[in-house]
């Protein structure tokens, strides 16, 4: 029996105008985040994903909308278990993530690593550790190098509502706000941490929380793709303009359990309630209602996550003998590269 | 050339480092103007501005983790822990963000953590340790531990340029006390032990303040000691170990840091499974028994390693 009462977020204002190519953007990429999800878990349910297995299902619209917000120069530090997404919509690789999944030799992670912990450095996206929310912290050193160099960039990091009860969030809103530095907080309130919901994780919401610190705050539907990618266009443009971090809260709810080994029966009802606000039906419907047709997007989906299935069973395992390399850096390090910023507003019309 | 103590010598690497690439900044508490709690970074806000040599909170994770965050998009931070001890409080952020960020991403993090470590000064259980075995443990770092000021000043050159998260070990007790000519332009030293006393009795492995304390020890005892500094752990140099070994047949390893596990415990390991048959005798360890470290000076220097606890090791060595 679920006891968390979920607030209704606030409608956001002052929305910057999304074009129909960006609107059927956002939705390609939910459903891409959606659909690449379902085949992992069925790849992992026939053995051929190792480990474990999490997604963000019910939750593509903060992953996908936020990064949507995103110039090309900006820096994800990192999307988490929720937010393949936003990998997405940087441009990784699809074939990459089925074989980084698989445990197949991959240029994200060469077979050191699973799940969504991953990252690909030349897109300025950066891996998340387990450690929750260790990269908040990273996220604002980031934003630190931006603003000594004088640059236009902004970090922007992700992390869950159990995640706010660790000290390294203080950290990072605290030092962020001391150091007005250009990052982007972005909190996913889904209700629960595991089986935990936020009655046993804070007395006070952590949204509220914000104003304690002096920073900036903006509670937004979270199945609002729309939504999400606005609060973070705001955000971004405060950073930028030297008015420091803001903390964003996307309230959302998974569709199913934690990760693929939980069902998910403390939270029964929840889930059930939120079943009915599937952020891919409802973004589709609006989209039609509006005169836009998802179909042939829809379709090209399909087709591209079966050409990368197909390419990642192909790749081999990792060569054993590579187990120990590459523990140290040598020679000039990599730098991180710009991502894809499909938003129009960043395009030369 | 001009003599600069152990902590002159650090500053001066810093500043020289600064200079020569605008990317290094410095991150600590109270390292701006005030110049941080041992003076390592005095007069370097006033030179190079308050930007680059930030006063940081109360936030050792914090400082770490934004170190992390500024390595990875172009800059070369260096940290400083206020003590050694409060490194417990960013551990977190170090073995799990910055030492496995190369392995797991390809992505490199050039990050320097200075640790002012060690005990002798009634510092008590929280502003005496020898945490560096910690870090030996996680892989993904390299850990110094320089004895000398040029030693310190070289040492600091390499970890600043290396691609890599460098741990920093700075012996308090050498801060002020250790002193000798340092040159004018420090160049890097490469992580290589050195043999900084020649003999043929027996060899003595040390790090940081004991190789100070070997040294006189070996001179006390009258015999023909060989004194070899590790001055870093990892990479650990263990071929001038055993080249020295393969000479005298008797191996005291010394650690200022507690016994189980310390760095002295991967050297007497590796040359007990690799150099067996050189020796005639066993190896001999002498380190801080697995004890806080207490306060009250006759208790602190009850359980840290001394001239006297060692020369009567290389005694007993000797004679066996
Ligand atoms: C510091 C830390 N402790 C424990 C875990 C194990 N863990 C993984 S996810 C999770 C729940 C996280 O909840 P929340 O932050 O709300 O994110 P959500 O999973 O709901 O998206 C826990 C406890 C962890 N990753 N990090
Ligand atoms: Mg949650």
């Amino acid at each position: 029996m679920a006891t968390t009462a979920h607030r209704e977020p606030v409608a956001p204002a002052g929305t910057p105008a999304l074009g129909a190519a960006d609107r059927l953007g956002l939705y390609e990429h939910m459903l891409l985040m959606r659909r690449v999800e379902e085949k992992g878990l069925s790849l992992y349910k026939q053995g051929k994903i190792p480990g474990s297995f999490y997604d963000g299902r019910g939750q593509e619209a903060i992953g996908v909308g936020a990064t949507w917000a995103l110039a090309a120069a900006d820096v994800v530090c990192s999307p988490l278990i929720r937010d393949l997404g936003a990998h997405l919509v940087r441009g990784t690789d699809l074939a990459s993530i089925f074989a980084h999944y698989m445990g197949r030799e991959n240029e994200l992670s060469h077979g050191r690593e699973g799940n969504v912990h991953f990252g690909d450095r030349r897109l300025g996206v950066v891996g998340m550790v387990s450690m929750l929310p260790d990269m908040m912290v990273v996220a604002c050193g980031c934003a630190l190098s931006f603003r000594m160099r004088g640059e236009d960039r902004c970090a922007l990091t992700f992390f869950g509502d159990g995640a706010t009860s660790r000290g390294d969030w203080h950290e990072a809103m605290n030092w962020a706000a001391v150091d007005a530095l250009p990052v982007v907080f972005v909190m996913e309130n889904n209700h629960f941490a595991y089986s935990t919901p936020g009655s046993k994780q804070f007395k006070v919401d952590p949204i509220e929380r914000a104003a304690g610190y002096g920073i900036a705050s903006d509670s937004v539907d979270g199945n609002d793709p729309e939504a999400v990618f606005a609060a973070v266009h705001r955000a971004r443009a405060r950073g930028l303009e030297g008015g420091g971090p803001t903390l964003i809260e996307a309230v959302t709810m998974r569709m199913h359990g934690h990760g693929a080994h939980d069902s998910a029966e403390y939270a029964a009802d929840l889930v059930a309630e939120w079943a009915e606000r599937d952020p891919l039906d409802r973004y589709r419907t609006l989209l039609e209602a509006d005169g836009l047709d998802p179909e042939p997007v829809a379709a090209a989906v399909e087709e591209r996550i079966a050409a990368a299935v197909a390419a990642a069973l192909a790749a081999p395992l990792p060569d054993p003998a590579s187990a120990a390399s590459g523990v140290f850096a040598t020679g000039e390090p990599e730098p991180l590269g710009p991502g894809r910023a499909p938003w129009s507003g960043y395009r030369e019309p | 050339m001009a003599v600069e103590t152990y902590l002159e010598a650090i500053t001066h690497a810093l500043a020289q480092e600064m200079e020569r690439d605008e990317r290094v900044m410095l991150m600590g508490e109270d390292i701006g103007s005030f110049g941080g709690a041992f003076k390592a970074t005095y007069g370097l806000s006033e030179k190079f501005g308050a930007a680059r040599v930030r006063d940081t909170p109360i936030a050792e994770a914090g400082i770490v983790g934004t170190a992390v965050g500024a390595a990875i998009t172009g800059m070369r931070p260096v940290c400083e822990m206020q003590f050694a001890d409060f490194v417990a409080c960013a551990f977190d952020q170090i073995v799990n963000v910055a030492a496995k960020m190369h392995y797991r991403l390809g992505l490199a993090v050039p990050l320097t953590i200075r640790l002012p470590s060690g005990g002798g000064f009634a510092g008590g259980p929280f502003h005496s340790q020898n945490p560096e075995a910690w870090f030996m443990h996680a892989p993904g770092l390299k850990v110094f531990a320089p004895s000398t000021p040029r030693d310190a000043a070289g040492l600091l050159c390499t970890a600043i340029r290396d691609p890599n998260p460098v741990i920093f070990m700075e012996n308090k007790s050498l801060y002020r006390r250790a002193k000798e000519e340092v040159p004018e332009v420090v160049e890097e030293i490469a992580p290589e032990a050195k043999v900084v006393r020649e003999g043929e009795d027996l060899t003595v492995v040390a790090y940081g303040a004991m190789v100070g304390a070997a040294l006189a020890a070996a001179e006390a005892s009258g015999r023909s000691v060989e004194v070899i500094d590790l001055r870093t752990l990892v990479p650990l140099d263990l071929r001038t170990v055993m080249d020295s070994v393969a000479k005298t047949s008797r191996l005291l390893v010394v650690d200022e840091a507690n016994e189980t596990c310390a760095a002295g415990a991967q050297v007497a390991a590796a040359v007990g499974e690799h150099g067996f048959e050189l020796l005639d005798a066993p190896v001999r360890r002498l380190a801080t028994p697995d004890v806080p470290i207490p306060f009250s000076p006759p208790l602190e220097a009850a359980v840290l390693p001394g001239v006297e606890s060692i020369t009567k090791a290389i005694d007993e060595l000797a004679d066996y």
